[in-house]
């Protein structure tokens, strides 16, 4: 069996076990895209409140902030198996994957596919399936594709952190929560536009780690607006390769990082 | 006061145990910090954006958010993950031998858990954002310390918003009875608490229509009302009002949750055994 297939294989059993509790994963589902709809909410308020940010209206913000969402919930969901790691690191699983013939990338990855995560998935596609009949935009095959490419290139970034996050763990021993900073302070960020931020935070979040480049410039080719900071059109179409790009480079780090794994022996 | 002794007993074992995540607490602190200051760039760039008089200034949301990444522990935003294991695992059980009430039982255990984490959480925190943001150039960012009246004051009714989030967290707890499978309902339940305490965004931001109705609800008391008081917003000859609140809530709450403590042991069945 190839690591492809087998990947599906894992996820096949983890899906199906997460439907056993059918009323639970329904309520539960539904309860997250209520929480994560409150926080709209908040967004929805401020500009009523103040009318603009910064020369974006609502509707423009409501597409990187839908976008986002989609973005994230699925690298959440695919990256649940690294996120976990350092739970599996202190009890000393770790060992058994090393033991099999395969990948520790595929076994890791097929954990676990979070189903749960449906809820803000399913929030932020309705924001953003709004937000883009309010701007009345105008789709074409490049700019559907565009979105698309932006969605796959940011959960790659997103699941590249976790990774990194799940690297740490063979130093630390524990999966460290400071990356929360970036994984879930990274989505908080890009659900409005990088222009209204300092300036080094901005540079930090395009160059560092490349959050802006899978979000804010793509949006601008999507949307039709010309970028206030200058960046030129083909860079915003060629921007969400950095986040596939990101992920190859964390995968170099994690192999490193497997090389230097000393089991708890727990 | 003998009769307090038990529950002084439990608060003291939980509170100790709590204490002891303080490397989780410390890595919290990090993500909290980062999550402020996302919040507070995006303020400013609102704030920026009109002329127009807001209901707070931008300092003023600046020290909220602050008080709001440090004492965010405080809010009933989960169930006990111990008394969700003892639902399900049928120890529940155990809990009803115990010669006390089981209300105030599970009401001195949310005290004791909502207390430690924020006491680690509020203390570095403050510091950080009172006095090391302005050395490292970011004092427009700062946590303003409150005048001395308006910190007493402050204190009175975090007191009266620790009793309220008890009462919350431990109608929380008695859902779990109710269904196994309570986490949904637990999710927007915390959905409610942080729209409408002013966690998500301070109360005065939201459309004037609205205000009426935020006013009448229970969940101001918790993070809104005590933290205008840190700023002045609400005048420490306002604080009787604000208490009287918070406390009015807190018996409605606790009088539902008795009842319905009352009405779940009626029907409760022990699984497992």
């Amino acid at each position: 069996m190839n690591e492809i297939a087998l990947y599906f294989r894992y996820i096949g059993i983890s899906i199906r076990g997460q439907l056993q509790y059918r009323v639970s994963f329904i309520l539960y589902s539904f309860g997250v895209g209520v929480l994560t709809g409150t926080e709209f909410l908040g967004v929805l308020a401020l500009f009523h409140r103040f009318g603009q940010l910064r020369g974006w209206s609502l509707p423009q913000a409501a597409m990187f902030y839908g976008t986002i969402s989609i973005t994230f919930s699925i690298a959440d969901s695919i990256g649940r198996g690294f996120d976990q790691f350092g739970n599996m690191v202190k009890a000393g699983d770790f060992d058994r994957l090393l033991l099999r013939p395969r990948s520790t990338v595929v076994q890791l990855l097929g954990q676990e596919l979070t189903l749960r995560r449906v809820g803000r998935f399913s929030q932020g596609a309705v924001v953003l399936v709004w937000a883009q009949s309010a701007l009345h935009l105008a789709w074409s095959a490049g700019t559907a594709l565009l979105l698309i490419a932006a969605v796959l290139g940011g959960a790659c970034l997103f699941i590249g952190l976790v990774v990194l996050q799940a690297t740490s763990a063979f130093w630390t021993t524990e999966s460290l929560e400071v990356w929360n900073a970036f994984t879930y302070g990274g989505s908080l960020m890009s659900q409005y536009p990088v222009t209204i931020y300092r300036p080094w935070f901005r540079q930090f979040f395009t160059f560092v780690i490349p959050l802006a480049c899978v979000n804010y410039f793509p949006m601008l080719a999507i949307i039709h607006k010309s970028d206030p900071l200058g960046a030129p059109v083909i860079f915003q179409w060629l921007a969400p390769l950095a986040g596939f790009v990101f992920l190859v480079v964390t995968l170099q780090v994690w192999k490193f990082g497997v090389r230097h794994y000393r089991s708890t022996g727990s | 006061m003998r009769r307090m002794k038990p529950y002084l007993a439990i608060f003291n074992a939980r509170f100790r145990m709590m204490l002891q995540y303080r490397a989780a607490a410390i890595a919290g602190l990090w993500t909290q910090i980062f999550f402020g200051l996302v919040m507070i760039m995006v303020y400013e760039a609102f704030y920026r954006s009109t002329d127009k008089p807001q209901p707070m200034s931008f300092p003023q949301v600046v020290s909220y958010v602050w008080l709001g990444q440090a004492l965010l522990a405080l809010l009933p935003w989960n169930a006990d993950s111990e008394v969700k294991s003892m639902v399900r695992s049928g120890a529940v059980a155990y809990e009803l031998c115990r010669p006390i009430d089981l209300y105030n039982l599970w009401f001195v255990r949310a005290m004791a858990w909502r207390t430690a984490p924020t006491i680690l959480r509020a203390l570095p925190m403050t510091i950080l954002a009172m006095f090391v943001l302005p050395l490292i150039g970011l004092g427009e960012w700062r946590l303003h310390p409150p005048t001395l009246t308006g910190g007493i004051a402050f204190a009175c009714a975090m007191i009266c918003a620790l009793l309220l989030s008890c009462a919350l967290s431990t109608l929380m707890n008695i859902s779990l009875m109710w269904t196994v499978s309570a986490d949904g309902i637990i999710v927007m339940l915390t959905a409610l608490v942080t729209l409408l305490s002013g966690m998500i965004i301070p109360l005065a931001l939201f459309p004037d229509w609205a205000q009426p109705v935020l006013r009448a609800l229970p969940f101001a008391g918790l993070v809104d009302l005590p933290y205008r008081v840190y700023l002045g917003n609400i005048a420490p000859s306002g604080l009787p009002a604000v208490m009287l609140r918070q406390l009015l809530w807190t018996a409605v709450l606790v009088l539902l949750g008795r009842w319905l403590l009352a009405r779940g042991m009626k029907r409760i069945v022990v699984q497992g055994g």
